[in-house]
């Protein structure tokens, strides 16, 4: 018998209780009736055929012409029943969907996560934090032979997805570079021929990479947001300059290579857009409101301060992520 | 916030002025009309932000990609008019120096 079959007496129940008496409390339990055929899946041809059946055996005189209406109105509601299935069958597959996404940020979390090295007189701190489940923001940290650290930040444009696929081709890249040829500028160079020859032509990709020895900071940027260097001596915020083209543009790129030399209570900022770019309503978040959370932590242990910092814009009143946030703050010692 | 993309083609030259925000929501919409305007050999596509309050990087993509697309096709791209903030975004990315960019 099919499901409906089973409600059959109380639809008809309901239904003559409104006809002798157009009583609201019918209609409100033919309603909850129906949310339970929605639950059964039963489709809305069904419910006609059932209200055919229904009317023959209370009225057995009745018109065959109201009968061919109801008829009627059965053909002309298969095509919303198939719709129904449809959106079901839909809404199946999203699920599905859903559940690998989110088995694959698993795995790129697995694949990409990175650990942070310890450093003699070097204090670290780092916070990466996905718009949405998958992350676009990319960091590394490599010690070298020589006990140089390594330090890569990017943000692969082009969310979601084909981000993540394009993080991993990068990850793999830079782990195939030999040691020896580990300077920041030729590590974007061979970056830039590798995602240039794989890219789809709107992405791209900005990268900073940093080494680090001894108190002196070498790096190189392929277009990406500007880090800060705060001197403890003067006490001020720098941005550091760099030039350089984001990677996957060009061909040939050669990229420029700058040096920071810090001293003890000397910080280096590094971010992604996410940090600064946000929108808060209408208004757009500047570095200076990034720096004033900053100096206001500054005596903090750098974990700490990238997670205050975090924290902050977090709670700002209409907040609302867009973007893949990343900081990490190295702080000399 | 909606992008607004009008086109004017006369002889060799389209000029397509924008007005709104380039997005993430729009970009797709901006890719779509803009890059088939770069596919004509020897056609120069001016872009007229005047009216552009905002773009994010998914914005910046798609004109890396019509860059792209008018090397492949021996075409020229043109951006004019683009205010401090969007003018920003193409002098970090060093994408300045590689693009014909009018300042406002």
């Amino acid at each position: 018998m099919k499901a409906i079959m089973l409600d059959k007496e109380t639809y008809k129940q309901l239904l003559n209780q409104y006809i002798s008496t157009q009583d609201e409390g019918a209609l409100y339990r033919a309603e909850r009736l129906t949310r339970n055929f929605i639950k059964k899946n039963i489709l809305p041809e069904e419910i006609i055929d059932l209200h055919i059946q229904v009317l023959r055996e209370t009225y057995p005189t009745i018109y065959e012409e109201m009968v061919y209406m109801c008829q009627f109105l059965l053909e002309t509601m298969i095509s919303y029943g198939l719709a129904i299935q449809e959106n079901e069958t839909l809404r199946e597959k999203q699920l599905a969907m859903r559940t690998e996404i989110s088995l694959a940020a698993n795995i790129q979390k697995t694949l990409l996560s990175s650990t942070l090295p310890e450093v003699d007189g070097l204090d670290i701190g780092v916070i990466s934090v996905p718009a949405k489940q998958m992350n676009g923001d990319y960091y590394h940290f490599v010690t070298g032979k020589d006990g140089s650290i390594g330090i890569a930040l990017a943000d692969i444009i082009g969310k979601g997805i084909p981000a993540a696929l394009c993080m991993s081709m990068i990850k793999y890249a830079m782990e195939s570079f030999p040691e020896q040829l580990m300077n920041p500028n030729d590590i974007l160079r061979r970056l830039n021929h590798v995602v240039e020859l794989n890219v789809d032509s709107s992405m791209f990709i900005t990268m900073i990479y940093a080494k680090y020895k001894n108190g002196l900071l070498t790096y190189a940027s392929a277009g990406h947001e500007p880090g800060i260097y705060y001197c403890k001596e003067t006490d001020t915020f720098y941005n550091l300059k760099a030039k350089g083209l984001v990677l996957g543009v060009s061909t040939d790129v050669s990229y420029s290579q700058y040096e920071q030399e810090l001293k003890a209570g000397d910080m280096i900022i590094l971010l992604t857009d996410g940090v600064t770019e946000y929108r808060n309503g209408d208004q757009f978040a500047k570095r200076g409101e990034l720096l004033r959370i900053i100096r206001q932590s500054m005596k903090l242990k750098a974990q700490d301060i990238v997670e205050n910092v975090y924290q902050h814009f977090n709670s700002l009143s209409e907040y609302y992520q867009q973007d893949d946030f990343t900081l990490i703050i190295l702080k000399k010692y | 916030m909606n992008l607004s993309i009008d086109v004017l083609e006369k002889d060799n030259c389209s000029t397509v002025r924008l007005s709104g925000e380039i997005d993430v929501y729009t970009a797709n919409k901006l890719k779509t009309r803009l890059i088939p305007l770069t596919e004509r050999e020897g056609t120069v596509v001016e872009v007229d932000f005047s009216q552009v309050r905002y773009m994010d990087s998914t914005g910046l993509g798609v004109f890396i990609g019509a860059l792209k697309s008018t090397k492949k096709h021996s075409s020229h791209l043109k951006l004019t008019h683009l205010n401090r903030r969007v003018l920003r975004l193409f002098k970090i990315t060093g994408l300045n120096e590689i693009m014909d960019i009018e300042e406002r």
